[in-house]
């Protein structure tokens, strides 16, 4: 009888098909995976014990450097999470910019998903179309923000200024020629004798299990469970807006796919009503104790430079006590959990990062498949390593 | 209202003895238990009252502020029922351990041993407790209030100078 043993297979932390520096140590029977260690932890900086040393104001920032994909989406939840905090209600232009900004950032998150797992499975063709696309959301933040990914556009309150004359239109044109790109996209994939071989059946977990583990976002939603913090925990004026939440069947890499590319086109729908309710008026919230002042204000009178000075070097005192608040990052629930003892920093400031949590299914996912499943299960799970961890 | 809240309602009827404190803070519910109790209470908010997903799962150091130095926080949701719950439980330092809750979510692997790894609170049950974001040889545990933000080696920052 000849003896067999398990082979130990290193991966990572520089592995193209990781999307950043994991490292997962697999044993292997054959080709077969019997155990899959994941080591994180190399792009730890802290940002969470940064928070307790920095005003409200100046954690801001940090956040942009979450899931470095999808930088507005983390300047919303923390956002919220201050303003639920202080009780600060936002006037509606801005709320509607920040949706308009929250779901183009999903687009975009979706887009390098798309192109990188794509890539993985070996369709470049989609890699390149979703980047070309990609660069027009990128555009609209420069012309927004002044930056192409850590935009740090949001503020308590509003939005540190009003967007330029040529924005909607900009974005209106980008989400009304979207949806013949994602025909594109779906075109050259959904029905790919490759595709459809290398995602049908691959990384199947059930919903139970789903739910058991803690995934959120489009990952628990392809294993079939209704779960969108947009609709069913409403935040941001989330509630005024209609589209569709679509839930997979079949728990697989593949029904993942179709609900992403659904959510893409939900995400321009979003975008178009939003477009449609944008009126003029104020972008930043009256109320001078948690606020920026409006920058003529900084730059003509002595009262709005004082102002400045006070809300930028000693922030504001928060009240005692302590908020979630949970967004639907285009990752899945991204939570903020802030604890105040009343200072002008934040005691206590956890960040729930939806791509920690939904890493951890991975063994779950994987067990018994070839290690080319696992490089298909990673590109699906669509983690962000800034995000996991922080 | 806090005492109107369907789960506080029914804690205070089968646990009445465990519940320290139901505050209500900008809508939001957090109950305060003992932590003899606690996977009951956790096991019992998730088979009869529908509290499936545990969206979080973290801790507090209360260095020298209170009598219990850390706060275990559960966040809780229900998907069923649209709403959430928060669920603290005190740890003292001289007895730095709690029981582990993967027995009741599978979720509560890696946040717990993120919380053993920047924190120091021990899991009991735990069935892979190791350092996940530090290194394995890593001195100390640096969410704590006594570790300093610039690193155990360094001169603490004092503020910028100019």
């Amino acid at each position: 009888m000849a003896t067999t043993e398990t082979m130990t297979l290193n991966m990572g932390p520089q592995h193209p098909s990781t999307h950043g520096v994991l490292r997962l140590v697999l044993e292997l029977d054959g080709e077969v995976i019997v155990k899959i260690t994941p080591h994180i932890g190399y792009l730890h900086r802290g940002i969470e014990k940064l928070s307790e040393h920095r005003t409200y104001h100046q954690i801001l920032p940090l956040t942009d450097r979450l899931d470095y994909l999808a930088p507005m989406s983390n300047n919303l939840g923390y956002i919220v999470a201050v303003e639920k905090l202080m009780a600060v209600e936002v006037p509606e232009r801005a709320e509607t910019i920040r949706i308009i900004m929250a779901e183009l950032t999903r687009l975009e998150s979706h887009l390098v998903w798309i192109a990188c797992h794509a890539l993985d499975i070996g369709a470049m063709t989609v890699f390149i179309y979703a980047f070309r696309e990609r660069e027009t959301v990128m555009e609209i933040y420069e012309l927004i923000s002044g930056a192409r990914m850590t935009s740090n556009f949001f503020r308590v309150g509003g939005l540190s200024q009003d967007v330029p004359e040529e924005f909607v239109k900009k974005v209106g044109d980008f989400v009304d020629a979207m949806p013949g790109y994602l025909d594109q996209y779906e075109g050259l994939l959904t029905t790919n004798p490759i595709w459809v071989k290398r995602t049908v059946g691959n990384g199947v977990i059930s919903a139970e299990d789903a739910v058991d583990i803690g995934l959120t976002g489009p990952a628990l939603r392809g294993s079939g469970v209704d779960w969108d913090l947009r609709r069913d925990n409403p935040y941001s004026g989330y509630d005024k807006y209609q589209f569709k939440v679509p839930v997979g069947e079949n728990c697989d890499t593949y029904d993942r796919y179709k609900v992403r590319l659904i959510e893409m086109r939900e995400a321009c729908k979003i975008v178009r009503q939003a477009l449609d309710r944008l009126k003029p008026g104020p972008v930043l919230a009256d109320c001078p104790q948690v606020c920026y002042p409006p920058k003529e204000n900084v730059y003509n009178s002595i009262e709005g430079l004082i102002h400045h000075f006070k809300i930028a070097s000693e922030g504001f005192p928060a009240p005692v006590g302590e908020v979630y608040q949970g967004v639907e990052a285009p990752k899945g629930e991204l939570g903020f959990y802030i604890v105040s003892d009343g200072g002008n920093k934040p005691y206590r400031l956890r960040i729930r990062p939806p791509s920690f949590v939904n890493l951890q299914a991975i063994e779950k996912m994987c067990l018994g498949s070839m290690v080319a499943d696992l490089v298909a299960v990673i590109g699906t799970l669509d983690i962000v390593l800034g995000e996991i961890d922080r | 209202m806090a005492e109107n809240n369907r789960a506080v309602l029914k804690l205070k009827e089968k646990f009445a003895a465990s519940i320290i404190d139901v505050v209500e803070f900008r809508g939001e519910v957090t109950v305060t238990v003992a932590k003899d109790s606690i996977i009951d209470i956790l096991s019992f908010l998730k088979l009869s009252l529908q509290y499936n997903l545990l969206t979080d799962l973290t801790a507090i150091d209360y260095l020298g502020k209170k009598e219990d130095r850390f706060m275990m926080v559960y966040l809780l949701c229900s998907i069923p029922n649209k709403d959430r719950l928060r669920i603290k439980t005190p740890v003292s330092e001289a007895d730095c351990r709690i029981p582990s809750a993967t027995q009741v979510w599978g979720t509560a692997n890696w946040l717990e041993r993120e919380v053993f790894d920047l924190f120091g609170v021990t899991f009991d049950e735990h069935p892979d407790l190791r350092r996940i974001l530090m290194t394995d040889d890593w001195v100390g545990h640096p969410l704590r209030k006594d570790y300093p933000l610039q690193g155990p080696d360094r001169e603490p920052y004092k503020g910028r100078l100019s």
